[in-house]
C-alpha cells in the first residue's frame, strides 16, 4: 500500500518538476506580486483615512456630530476598542474616535503622518473639545498585511487547479482508467495527489516568503512555525475543495469553470487584497464560508498581532473541520471513469 | 478447466443492449480474437472480463473463480486509448507501472521485449502511434501477467508499425500467455488468433478458428476482374455467383478450372485476373450483410 502510493507520489512531484512552464509560474507570480506591491505601497500618499469610531448609536449616521460628516476619511464602527487601539497603534488605524463620553476622546499614533493631518481637522471645528490621547508603535506597512494574501493566493490557486484540473484531466484522458486497472485504490491515489501538492506548494511558499523576506524584511510578530502550521492546514483544505470539485467531472471546461467559481469569490472576499471591516455584514459572514478566509485571518493574527496557535485556535479548527467534510464528500464522489 | 469462461453475459445501457448473453470460454496459452463492427459489444465484453465495467447479469470466471480484487495482480491490459502524463518520459512511467504490482518482471526485459531502449528519455507526448502502442503494451506486461487483454492496438497504426506489433504479440504469445484480442483487421485476427468470435449487435455471430471458420463456410475461391472487361449481360449469362463491387467483378466458384474456361470461352480478358481464396471479411459480410469496418 505504501509502496503504491509512493509511486504515485513520486511520479506526480517529477510531473510537477518537469512542467518548467507551471512550476516558474508557480513561482513567479507570488515574487512579481510581493515586489510590486511593496513598490506601489512604499509611496507615502494615500488618498484616503480610516478612523475608528467607538458609538452607542447603531449606526454612525445616527451620530450628529460633525467630524463623522467630513469626506474622504472612513469612518469604521468599532466594537472592540481594545482591538482597535492596538490597531492605532499599528497604524493600520489613523484615530481611534470614542463618542460614548463627553466630551469625546480619540487615540492617535505620534509617529503617523494621517493621525497628525486628522487632529488638525478634528480640532479645528469638527470637535474642539475632544480629548487626545496618545499611544505610540511602529507601523504595520501596507505590504505586511498583504504578504499573507498575497501567498495566500497562489496557494489557492495551485492547490485548487493543480489537483482538482488535473484529476479532470487524467479522468478525460482515460489515465484514471488505465491506474484503475491496477491494483492502485482510489485513496492511494487521492493521497498521493493530495500530499504530492501539499509539498511541492509549501515548499514553493517557503521559498518565496523567506526570499522575498530577506529584501523586504516582513513584520513578524509570532513565530515561524505557527504560521507554516497554518499555512499546511489552509492550503491542506483548499487541496480537499480542489479534490472533491474534480472526484466525478469529466470536463475540463466544467472543472476550470466550477474551479473559477470557488476561486474568484475567495479572492475578492477572503481579505487577499483589502479588508473586510466595514463592509456589509451579510458580505462578512458570507466570506466564513471560504477557507482562504480563516487561513490569512490566522496568518495576520500571527505575523501582525504575534497570536500564538491558541489565539488562532477558531480559525485552525474551522479548517480542520472543512478539511474533513472536502475530503469525505471527495471520497464519497469519486469515480475512476466518467459516469 | 478454462483459463477464463463467459457465462450469459448481458450489459445493458438505458436503451441499448451492448451484450446480449455471450458465453464463451478461453484456454490456458490461446490467443482469442473479437471481430466486430463499431457497436458490436466487443469491448463492453473486454472490460466486464477485465473486471473494469459491471455485468448487468451473467458472470466471468478466471480459473473457476469469480474476480477479485487480485485478478489485477495477474492480468495485464491494454485499453483502446489511453493517454499517459505528459511531462513523465517512457522510463518514469514504466518506473511508476512497476512500483505498482506485487509480482514483476524486470523492466530491462520489457525494455527489450518492446523495443523501447531507444526512447527511455523521450517525454510521452513526444512518441509516435506505435511507439505508444509499445509503451502501453509494455505496461501491460509489466507485471508478468497470466492473462492479457489487448483492445484494438493497432488501431490508427501505419501497416509497418502494425506488422511490428504483431512481431511481438507473436513473441509473447510463445510464452504461454493467455490473450484476449479485440480488433477491426482481419489479416491481424487471422495471424495472431487460435480461436475467433465474431459480434454483432451484441451477440456471437460464429466461433472457431480462423481456418475451421472459413471452411465451414466456404468451399469455393473468387476470381476477380477489373470490371471495364465485364458487361450486364454477362452477369446474366454467368453459372457462377458473381458480385459487382466498385471497379471490380468478383465470381465466386468451387471449381477454378471451370470458370476460367467459361471466361475465356466468352473472350473475356483474363490480364487483370486474380483468385483468391475467401476470407474473414467474406466470412463477417456474408454472416451480417455489412463491411467489417462500417
Amino acid at each position: 500500500m505504501i509502496r503504491r502510493f509512493l509511486a504515485v507520489l513520486h511520479a506526480r512531484n517529477i510531473e510537477f518538476v518537469q512542467d518548467r512552464s507551471t512550476l516558474g509560474w508557480n513561482l513567479l507570480l507570488p515574487v512579481v506580486l510581493v515586489f510590486g506591491l511593496a513598490t506601489v505601497f512604499s509611496s507615502p500618499y494615500r488618498s484616503m483615512f480610516k478612523v475608528g469610531v467607538v458609538s452607542e448609536m447603531a449606526s454612525l449616521e445616527d451620530e450628529p456630530n460633525e467630524f463623522l460628516q467630513l469626506r474622504y476619511i472612513d469612518f469604521i464602527k468599532v466594537s472592540d476598542p481594545a482591538d482597535a487601539l492596538m490597531r492605532v497603534e499599528r497604524h493600520q488605524l489613523d484615530m481611534l474616535l470614542d463618542l460614548r463620553v463627553d466630551p469625546p476622546r480619540y487615540w492617535i499614533n505620534d509617529e503617523s503622518r494621517q493621525a497628525y493631518i486628522l487632529e488638525r481637522l478634528l480640532g479645528s471645528g469638527a470637535d474642539a473639545r475632544a480629548q487626545r490621547e496618545k499611544v505610540s508603535g511602529l507601523a504595520v506597512r501596507r505590504i505586511d498585511w498583504l504578504v499573507p494574501g498575497i501567498l495566500g493566493m497562489n496557494m489557492m490557486f495551485s492547490c485548487l487547479f493543480g489537483v482538482g484540473y488535473v484529476v479532470v484531466r487524467y479522468r478525460k484522458n482515460g489515465f484514471l482508467k488505465r491506474l484503475s486497472a491496477t491494483p492502485l485504490r482510489a485513496a492511494e491515489f487521492a493521497a498521493a495527489q493530495i500530499v504530492s501538492r501539499l509539498l511541492l506548494i509549501m515548499l514553493i511558499t517557503v521559498i518565496v516568503f523567506v526570499g522575498t523576506d530577506y529584501f523586504l524584511d516582513f513584520r513578524m510578530e509570532g513565530s515561524y512555525l505557527d504560521l507554516l502550521l497554518v499555512a499546511a492546514l489552509g492550503a491542506f483544505s483548499m487541496v480537499a475543495l480542489g479534490f472533491a470539485v474534480a472526484a466525478r467531472l469529466n470536463s475540463e471546461e466544467l472543472a476550470g469553470g466550477l474551479l473559477n467559481v470557488a476561486s474568484w469569490p475567495m479572492m475578492i472576499l477572503s481579505g487577499v487584497w483589502f479588508s473586510l471591516e466595514g463592509t456589509n455584514p451579510i458580505v462578512q459572514k458570507l466570506a466564513l464560508i471560504f477557507p482562504l478566509t480563516h487561513m490569512l485571518e490566522a496568518a495576520r493574527a500571527i505575523m501582525l498581532d504575534g497570536n500564538g496557535l491558541a489565539g488562532v485556535l477558531p480559525q485552525m479548527a474551522t479548517l480542520a473541520i472543512m478539511s474533513g467534510l472536502l475530503l469525505a464528500a471527495g471520497a464519497a464522489m469519486f469515480r475512476w471513469q466518467p459516469d | 478447466m478454462s483459463e477464463l469462461e463467459v457465462r450469459n453475459l448481458v450489459k445493458r445501457y438505458p436503451g441499448v443492449e451492448a451484450v446480449a448473453g455471450v458465453s464463451f470460454t478461453v484456454q490456458r496459452g490461446q490467443c482469442i480474437g473479437m471481430l466486430g463492427p463499431n457497436g458490436a459489444g466487443k469491448t463492453t465484453t473486454v472490460e466486464i472480463m477485465e473486471g473494469i465495467l459491471p455485468a448487468t447479469s451473467g458472470e466471468v470466471l478466471y480459473q473457476g473463480k469469480h474476480l477479485d480484487a487480485g485478478f489485477r495482480e495477474v492480468a495485464g491490459i491494454q485499453f483502446q486509448s489511453t493517454v499517459l502524463q505528459d511531462k513523465l518520459n517512457v522510463k518514469q512511467v514504466l518506473q511508476l507501472f512497476h512500483r505498482l504490482y506485487r509480482k514483476t518482471r524486470p523492466i530491462d526485459e520489457i525494455i527489450e521485449i518492446c523495443k523501447l531502449g531507444d526512447l527511455l528519455s523521450r517525454e510521452n507526448r513526444k512518441l509516435s502511434g506505435g511507439q505508444r502502442q509499445r509503451l502501453l503494451l509494455a505496461l501491460a506486461l509489466i507485471n508478468d501477467p497470466e492473462v492479457i487483454f489487448l483492445d484494438e492496438p493497432t488501431t490508427g497504426l501505419d501497416p509497418q508499425a502494425r506488422r511490428n506489433f504483431w512481431a511481438l504479440i507473436e513473441h509473447i504469445k510463445t510464452e504461454n500467455k493467455t490473450i484476449v484480442l479485440t480488433t477491426h483487421y482481419m489479416e491481424e485476427a487471422y495471424l495472431l488468433c487460435d480461436v475467433i468470435l465474431i459480434m454483432d449487435h451484441g451477440h456471437i455471430i460464429a466461433e472457431g478458428s480462423p481456418s475451421q471458420l472459413l471452411e465451414d463456410h466456404f468451399s469455393d475461391v473468387i476470381l476477380s476482374l477489373p470490371a471495364t472487361v465485364w458487361t450486364a449481360a454477362l452477369t446474366e449469362q454467368c453459372p457462377f455467383l458473381v458480385l459487382e463491387l466498385p471497379g471490380t467483378i468478383e465470381v465466386s466458384s468451387k471449381d477454378v478450372d471451370a470458370a476460367i474456361a467459361w471466361l475465356q470461352s466468352h473472350q473475356i480478358p483474363l490480364a487483370g485476373l486474380r483468385i483468391r481464396p475467401r476470407t474473414l471479411e467474406d466470412l463477417f459480410i456474408e454472416l451480417t450483410g455489412k463491411e467489417l469496418r462500417a
